[in-house]
């Protein structure tokens, strides 16, 4: 389409696809391991025992995931001196008060703290995930590392979850336009202007 | 086996009320290992084997009576054979039959995800239910005596049923019913712990052994399986049995606080949002362009 920005590059959309899909299906099996009452989804995902077995290669697949995008990502995600400027008038974003924000680049502070969030809390429930894997396998000497697993396991998750949420919520319901970007891969230059003025000034140079 | 005439008591990962719980009278039950009269015979093991049609596992040999390591998925009790040396001078056989100890306050059942896959009976023997069993060995975990075991093949866990089926029909484990010292003893909670403090009080007393007393742990609310040891306080010494089993403090969190916690936050921030949206609503772009505010 003439007069569109490019924001997001097909890999990046298809990478950005696998992870979300990847994670809906860890988030659903994990949920019904986590409560009783929420057991039934393992059972509409195949059955408990599947849920079980696809659950860990699942969550390699999504870290595999994680580490492409980081590969991709890592310049944009930085934080930089524009993200605190901006960081520290947050709440006029939560309050829709746009126009009073500092310029930013391709991603803005919330972005970012997501990106870095799904990362450290995806490596942490990596490890601890191998040892839920195969406890068996931990010596009875190392048997703390088990129910710590189990710990940081859980909180990690929470600690997605929370993120997940304002992620979809923002990326769909509030910053209209960003939910089509994320699968057409394009930006209005208005769209551009006023979410990411910084990085609209360095991919059209004006 | 949920056909089981024995009234259930707690079932694992369980939405709701427990069908039948306190319906029935029924009896705690308690297995007696006298340790001071085992002769190692292996006799146990072999009749839980032939009872529970287990299949063979291979024996290793490291010129120790120790002919097989470890418990297993299809090896459910096992004495350990240690050579102790006593503080004043010799050498003291020690030999424990291992297995499941049936808490009173299971840890297996605590951590277990899975509906039904554990239960506990009216009785206090806790079973598991490979039916219902999905592989997680989150039971592994929360067991203090490392005691459930998984089969990687059909990625169940087992352990030793107690011979839940034999108690069901009035009869006693298959173990005891082998073993030729009378050491292994079966009836219920009560009596099998009077049995096993007049058996300390007799050791006490009139032998050598000044510190024999009963094993009972009551950081897991009780055992149904309890030990007659020479050496009260030093439980380690048979095996690595442990001095003060509890189930682990981060499953009680896990399964408690978290819990609650993490169901708080995640119903909290669906909520959360949807005020924020009802408050706030969308950003607009500022124009109507094709890929900005539609």
């Amino acid at each position: 389409m003439s007069g569109t920005i490019l924001r997001y590059t097909l890999a990046e959309r298809v990478v950005h696809w696998i992870a979300a899909i990847i994670y809906c299906y860890v988030l659903a099996t994990g949920l019904a391991f986590y409560s009783p009452h929420l057991y039934w989804i393992a059972t509409v995902l195949g059955g408990a025992p599947t849920s079980r077995f696809w659950h860990p290669w699942m969550a390699l697949a999504f870290f595999a995931a994680l580490l492409w995008m980081l590969r991709a990502w890592l310049a944009d995600m930085r934080i930089t001196p524009a993200d605190r400027a901006w960081g520290r008038e947050m709440n006029r974003y939560v309050r829709n008060e746009d126009e009073h924000l500092p310029p930013i680049d391709r991603f803005n502070l919330g972005q970012k703290y997501f990106f870095w969030v799904m990362l450290w809390a995806g490596a942490v429930l990596l490890l601890s995930g191998l040892v839920l894997w195969i406890p068996e396998r931990i010596p009875w000497s190392l048997r703390i590392l088990r129910p710590a697993a189990i710990l940081l396991h859980v909180s990690s998750a929470l600690v997605t979850i929370g993120a997940f949420i304002i992620h979809v919520y923002m990326g769909t319901a509030v910053v209209r336009g960003g939910f089509t970007s994320i699968i057409r891969g394009e930006v209005s230059p208005a769209w551009a202007k006023q979410h990411h003025r910084l990085w609209y000034h360095r991919v059209t140079g004006r | 086996m949920s056909a089981s005439p024995l009234g259930i008591q707690k079932i694992s990962g369980h939405a709701g009320p427990v069908p039948g719980q306190g319906a029935q009278r029924q009896q705690q039950v308690a297995k007696l290992i006298d340790t001071t009269t085992c002769i190692g015979c292996k006799a146990c093991e072999v009749a839980c084997m032939e009872w529970n049609e287990l299949p063979f596992r291979e024996t290793v040999f490291d010129n120790t009576y120790q002919t097989m390591p470890d418990t297993a998925w299809n090896y459910w009790t096992l004495i350990r054979f240690n050579e102790h040396p006593r503080e004043d001078g010799p050498f003291q056989w020690l030999m424990r039959k291992d297995g499941c100890m049936h808490c009173a306050d299971p840890g297996c059942l605590a951590a277990c995800p899975a509906d039904g896959a554990i239960v506990q009976y009216q009785n206090g023997i806790v079973d598991f239910q490979q039916d219902a069993c999905i592989g997680c060995q989150y039971c592994v975990t929360g067991c203090p005596f490392n005691i459930p075991k998984f089969n990687p093949g059909t990625k169940k866990v087992f352990k030793c049923t107690l011979c839940s089926d034999r108690v069901a029909v009035g009869l006693e484990p298959a173990c005891i019913k082998a073993c030729p010292t009378g050491c292994l003893h079966f009836g219920t909670k009560d009596d099998m712990t009077a049995l096993a403090e007049t058996r300390a009080r007799q050791l006490r007393e009139h032998s050598a052994h000044a510190n024999a007393g009963v094993y009972d742990p009551p950081g897991v609310g009780g055992t149904g399986v309890i030990y007659v040891l020479h050496d009260i306080t030093n439980p380690e010494a048979y095996g690595g049995l442990p001095a003060n089993p509890r189930v682990p403090w981060s499953v009680r969190i896990w399964k408690g606080p978290l819990k609650w916690l993490g169901n708080l936050a995640m119903i909290g921030g669906l909520i959360g949002v949807t005020l924020h949206y009802l408050r706030f609503g969308p950003k607009h772009a500022g124009d109507d362009s094709p890929g900005g505010q539609a």
